[in-house]
């Protein structure tokens, strides 16, 4: 056996001897492998995180348009609204025996560009996130609603940490989702209240308001704009009424899921505005579903990217064995056999897939950390751990066995070789 | 696989060999033996299958009709694997340049060959020791020990190529023209030391060379036939 464990150190060595070439085919290794993964894990998570978020609600409400459109939006704050609901529909509705809870939802400002949402305190007591967790609090408490608690706010976990909030500070909200200092509600500053734990969920990063303040820090404006000459300070919107006209969308909770196509029926034929209920978890299989062809295209593509780096690999492995013929004749002339100079290069790709796909699975950790926050703003898909799990791991090995199995052919050709060569190589 | 040590360290009988391929040339060579702890000079002019020869002893090819006993065993009636078997525990080999790996340490490159035979390992006692006490005796200082051997002169690297074909004490010592990339002066005192360490290791020498002025130190010398 102790002719066999020297072989590893040997490969080592030699491929050491070689780093220059080999290092830019383990490069483009890691490159290839680094981009396999991403692939496998952006789908996981995506598909993880989305729902995630989407498991607490039966039917979400909106103008009618686009189901997909409506989810996105109330759900993950991407893409547009699909247009206003009044206030008065949602009563309506909410009012429906069938419906246990509802939670109103009215978006379109940020702060620093995370998303704000008006919203009432039953978002705190109904809304569900993953397997049925209830939201719970990491600091403070709920926002009051009325009197002096108006502009208060409750914060997300990941947006309190990331600007540095925590109960008592202030902030000031804008309109729209980016930071224009002309459009921002900066006479009416917020009081944060409380924050929210964690819970892997758009809900994470969002700044919740109740409505009346959304309302209020929408008074003296209108189509979008402050109206020129009209400014209502903070201390009398009070002698306003403060029950909104709109909002964007609502969320409902059913005492019998069973219920629940009944119920969208209705609301579909919702005869004061057009309406739509969709059902959260069906939006988003029709998602994957269309989005499944992409997803094949785009881990064919890695495959594809993974093979010709590993083409590379051979090429590189295949002209290094003319220069390697001495080295192998030495092998021979002191007791390696065939079965060893074999080992030695297989060796060698094994040592390049290992080490190509541990770094790739480092790379990735690093890029996992790097654009978690900027994957959860943009599309609302939030990152599990940094390392490796479920599906990446047989794809881990799926890497491997590939890279050993193109290893195969300079192997079986250095054979050839040494088999030619004898002891004495002819160069 | 301890061999009788009253027969021959090698016998060569009515070998022939023919180059797949290549039917007009075809290596015949006459019966010869060296017996234990005795050396013999092969000469032959380049074209006389001096390679052949000795990738033949290694074990490296296979005749097609005569047989080569080494140490009283058919090594050459015996499967690849137990020919590389038996090559890495009974046989040293020295060659005409390029014996050494390059990107290996000196002292690396001796202790190959207890790598690849446990036997020779156990019989160097501690190889690591045994090699330096090689290469000390071979002219070969300890500061060198640590170089990588693409480092070292061609001098050098001859006698580093010596003390890995001599450690671990294997019978037979094969060297293919091992001076003759060494100038004159070097290549009877290279000659010298080599002979010596192989008496000393009580290993059994085929030198292969076309310069006969060296024939002189050896108890026997054939002539290849051309």
């Amino acid at each position: 056996m102790s002719r066999w464990r020297f072989l590893l150190p040997l490969a080592a060595a030699s491929a050491w001897n070689r780093r220059a070439t080999l290092g830019l085919t383990l490069l483009a290794v890691i490159l290839a492998s680094t981009l396999l993964l991403a692939a496998e894990r952006l789908r996981h998570d995506a598909r993880h995180s989305f729902a995630q978020a989407v498991a607490g609600s039966d039917l979400i409400v909106g103008a009618r348009g686009s189901p997909l459109q409506l989810v996105l939006h109330a759900l993950f704050r991407v893409g547009e609204a699909s247009g206003p609901i009044s206030w008065r529909s949602y009563r309506q509705i909410a009012a429906d025996p069938a419906v246990a809870w509802s939670i109103p939802l009215a978006l379109g400002d940020s702060h620093r560009g995370y998303p704000v949402i008006g919203t009432n305190g039953d978002y705190f007591r109904h809304f569900r996130h993953g397997p049925g967790i209830p939201l719970q609090f990491s600091a403070g408490r709920a926002f009051a609603e009325t009197g002096p608690g108006l502009f208060e706010a409750v914060l997300g976990a990941e947006a309190a940490r990331q600007l540095g909030y925590r109960p008592g500070s202030q902030l000031t909200v804008s309109h729209g989702s980016g930071p224009l200092p002309s459009a921002s509600h900066q006479d009416k500053p917020l009081t944060v209240v409380g924050v929210l734990a964690a819970t892997g969920t758009p809900v994470d990063r969002g700044i919740h308001v109740p409505l009346a303040a959304f309302t209020a820090l929408h008074l003296d404006w209108q189509g979008g704009q402050p109206l020129p000459g009209l400014q209502i300070p903070a201390e009398h919107v009070a002698k306003f009424d403060l029950t909104p006209h709109e909002i964007d969308a609502f969320l409902l909770g059913l005492h019998q899921r069973s219920t629940v196509f009944s119920l969208q029926r209705r609301i579909a034929a919702f005869r004061d505005e057009p309406l739509q209920a969709a059902l959260p978890g069906i939006v988003l299989d029709q998602l994957w579903h269309s989005l499944a062809f992409g997803e094949r295209l785009l881990r064919g593509l890695s495959w594809l990217i993974l093979a010709l780096s590993l083409c590379g690999m051979l090429a590189v492995m295949l002209a290094g064995l003319g220069e390697r013929r001495r080295e192998l004749a030495i092998l021979r002339a002191v007791g390696a056999g065939m079965p060893q100079i074999a080992a030695l290069l297989l060796l060698e790709s094994l040592l390049l897939g290992l080490l190509g796909t541990a770094a790739s699975v480092l790379l990735l950790a690093g890029l996992t950390s790097q654009c978690a926050p900027w994957l959860a703003t943009h599309w609302g898909i939030v990152g599990q751990s940094p390392w490796p799990q479920g599906d990446e791991l047989p794809l881990l090995a799926a890497i491997l066995a590939t890279a050993l199995l193109a290893g195969l052919l300079p192997a079986w050709r250095a054979s050839r070789l040494a088999l030619a060569d004898g002891l004495t190589p002819r160069l | 696989m301890i061999a009788n040590p009253s027969l021959p360290a090698l016998a060569v009988r009515a070998l022939r060999y023919q180059w797949p391929g290549n039917p007009e040339f075809t290596l015949n060579l006459p019966d010869f033996t060296v017996d234990r702890e005795h050396s013999l000079f092969l000469h032959g002019p380049s074209g006389s299958g001096k390679t052949t020869l000795l990738n033949l002893l290694g074990g490296v090819l296979r005749p097609q009709a005569g047989e080569i006993e080494l140490l009283g065993q058919p090594f050459s009636a015996w499967p690849a694997r137990r020919r590389d078997a038996f090559r890495a525990d009974h046989i040293g080999f020295i060659f005409q340049q390029f014996n050494l790996i390059p990107y290996l340490s000196v002292l690396d490159n001796v202790l190959l060959p207890c790598r690849f035979s446990p036997l020779r390992a156990r019989r160097a006692g501690d190889p690591a020791a045994s090699a330096r006490t090689l290469l000390a005796a071979l002219e070969i200082g300890g500061e060198l020990l640590a170089r990588p051997a693409h480092a070292l002169s061609v001098g050098q690297q001859q006698r580093v190529a010596a003390a890995r074909a001599l450690i671990g004490g294997p019978e037979i010592l094969i060297a293919d023209e091992p001076t003759s990339a060494l100038d004159a002066g070097r290549q009877s005192a290279f000659v010298e030391l080599l002979l010596a360490q192989a008496r000393q290791h009580r290993s059994s020498v085929v030198f292969v060379s076309h310069d006969l002025r060296l024939a002189s130190r050896f108890t026997a010398v054939r002539e290849l036939p051309s």
